[in-house]
């Protein structure tokens, strides 16, 4: 089979999907033309900094859907600068692997995740580093690889 | 339930076939080379499938080389057509944009080795006009190479218009015929071909055998593959007698019962369009006059082909896309992309492809799971908020 049984589980029942219309910050990466996009929402909670809710939306294949659905699980109720660490990697990994050809949608969640911090920081006038930059995976981008 | 509709990239092999396949494996097993008995009652049977692949074209069983399968067919059939095109210093080539790659990487090739090569642009309808070969013609043209049947859309080419064009201007016409052999009537004569290329398995035949059909005295063939002297020195290598002896016996029977076939396939795939283009934004691709009698290609808006694929295959539907994710690479599908559908469009296609096995309770099967799929992944996407909330504008 092209994706491991965890990959089949998570897109057929993604976890987390939906709008958050009171978000407290949201990213989007990718682009339609490209064929992949991620819309990420984050609900925190100001005293504790935790995640206290996550949804997504996501246009793309099996996998990127997957991988939208492990990341929010993953930094569900963990503190913000956690869910900021969260790699690709992890999630490729929590997924039991995805094809290498595939292995940018995982980039891209990790992206999703960093860009709905980035807005949560920017709304609340809460300084970062200057290295909390977003690759929007565009084509343009993504064609080089 | 599974309903396989993917037979535009490869069909079962039919009963008739593997029947005249078993006796080639153990009692015709002979090398047609050889000399004695037993290399001779292989070299009959070879014989035999060459004048069943002659007598349907309609041409004479010397115009018949088998070959590996359409890729090699094409390939050798523009090498050839370039061969002599070079001698007489004539270097330009003209085809389309929505040709097989088979097609379209032998011509980026050969544009490296100083030819020149128009493509015909595609219309809405997927169908090009004799007139746009005409006005593509000049007196250095050395080959016009034009599809039968698009084998993502299924739209159906003027071929015999096409081939007194370019009789009439004497320039060789061939045409890759992978998805119309034994699915629509061909007529090498009268359609004026000079070049066909042709797929066993795409007509129930097996895998790994192809026709080039190469009209005598207009384009001598060139090695593709140098050896033996098999196939009139044009094609070496031991003869595939059982793949060769099926694919016979499959294209005469597919030629045999095609208006049967196309007749039961029209009508399955007109109630697979009418139900599934009821979906809200979504898009026949393609006229759905002159298609082949199995071909469905719609798009959906919002959506992405893979992900729509890997759902209907858990409804045990088997179908195929166009989506980038599906080729692996970023780009969707040069021939949605050809017909003018933007990218975000090209990545929500489905192709359903029927052959003579499907049967209306399957048809009922698609119709009943896929509209619900498509909403399903819709209300996962952003893209299909953005089109309803209208911060984005419906293209279909």
């Amino acid at each position: 089979m092209l994706y491991s049984e965890k990959v089949m589980d998570h897109f057929q029942n993604p976890r987390n999907v939906g709008k958050m219309d009171d978000a407290d910050g949201v990213g989007e990466v990718g682009n339609a033309k490209c064929g992949d996009i991620m819309r990420m929402y984050i609900k925190v909670d100001k005293d504790t900094q935790t995640i206290r809710d996550v949804k997504f939306n996501t246009f793309g294949c099996g996998s990127a859907i997957a991988t939208s659905s492990m990341a929010t699980e993953m930094i569900k109720g963990k503190p913000v600068k956690d869910a900021l660490a969260l790699s690709n990697k992890a999630v490729v990994e929590a997924l039991d692997g995805l094809p290498a050809y595939k292995l940018h949608c995982s980039v891209l969640a990790e992206q999703a995740v960093k860009a709905a911090v980035k807005d949560y920081y920017d709304k609340n006038g809460i300084p970062y580093g200057k290295d909390l930059t977003i690759c929007n995976q565009d084509c343009e981008h993504c064609a080089g690889e | 339930m599974r309903v396989y509709a993917d037979n535009a990239a490869t069909t079962a092999v039919s009963d008739t076939a593997v029947a005249a396949m078993l006796p080639c494996f153990q009692e015709f097993y002979g090398n047609p080379s050889s000399l004695h008995t037993i290399g001779q009652r292989a070299a009959e049977k070879l014989s035999l499938a060459r004048q069943i692949f002659a007598r349907r074209l309609n041409c004479d069983p010397s115009e018949i080389t088998f070959t590996s399968g359409g890729s090699e067919a094409d390939n050798q059939a523009l090498r050839s057509a370039a061969a002599a095109g070079a001698k007489k210093g004539k270097k330009h080539i003209i085809s389309t944009e929505f040709e097989h790659h088979a097609i379209l990487h032998t011509l980026e090739q050969l544009e490296k080795e100083g030819f020149e090569i128009t493509l015909l642009k595609i219309p809405k309808s997927g169908v090009i006009s004799p007139e746009q070969v005409r006005q593509a013609l000049r007196p250095d043209t050395c080959l016009v190479s034009v599809m039968f049947a698009n084998n993502e859309i299924g739209t159906i080419q003027p071929i015999p218009e096409i081939g007194r064009l370019c009789r009439a201007s004497g320039v060789p016409f061939h045409t890759d015929a992978v998805q119309a052999a034994g699915h629509l009537p061909i007529d090498v004569k009268s359609m004026e071909i000079d070049m066909l290329s042709l797929s066993a398995h795409k007509f129930h035949g097996p895998k790994g055998v192809g026709v080039l059909y190469a009209r005598k005295g207009r384009v001598p063939l060139v090695n593709v593959i140098y050896g033996g002297a098999q196939e009139r020195g044009k094609r070496a290598g031991t003869e595939n007698i059982p793949g060769i002896v099926g694919s016979a016996a499959a294209f005469d029977e597919s030629c045999a019962n095609m208006e049967k076939n196309a007749a039961k396939m029209t009508a399955l795939r007109d109630k697979l369009i009418d139900g599934l283009t009821k979906v809200p934004h979504s898009i026949l691709n393609g006229e759905r006059e002159r298609r082949l009698p199995g071909n469905v290609n719609l798009c959906f808006e919002g959506i992405e082909g893979e992900s729509l694929l890997l759902l209907l295959d858990q409804k045990g539907v088997c179908a195929s896309s166009g989506s980038a994710c599906t080729s692996g690479s970023l780009d969707p599908s040069h021939v949605l992309l050809a017909l003018g559908l933007p990218h975000e469009v090209a990545h929500g296609s489905l192709r359903l492809s029927l052959c003579k096995y499907n049967t209306e309770e399957e048809i009922n099967h698609i119709l009943a799971v896929t509209p619900g799929i498509v909403e399903y992944l819709r209300n996962i996407s952003p893209v299909w908020d953005e089109l309803e909330h209208g911060q984005r504008k419906h293209i279909i």
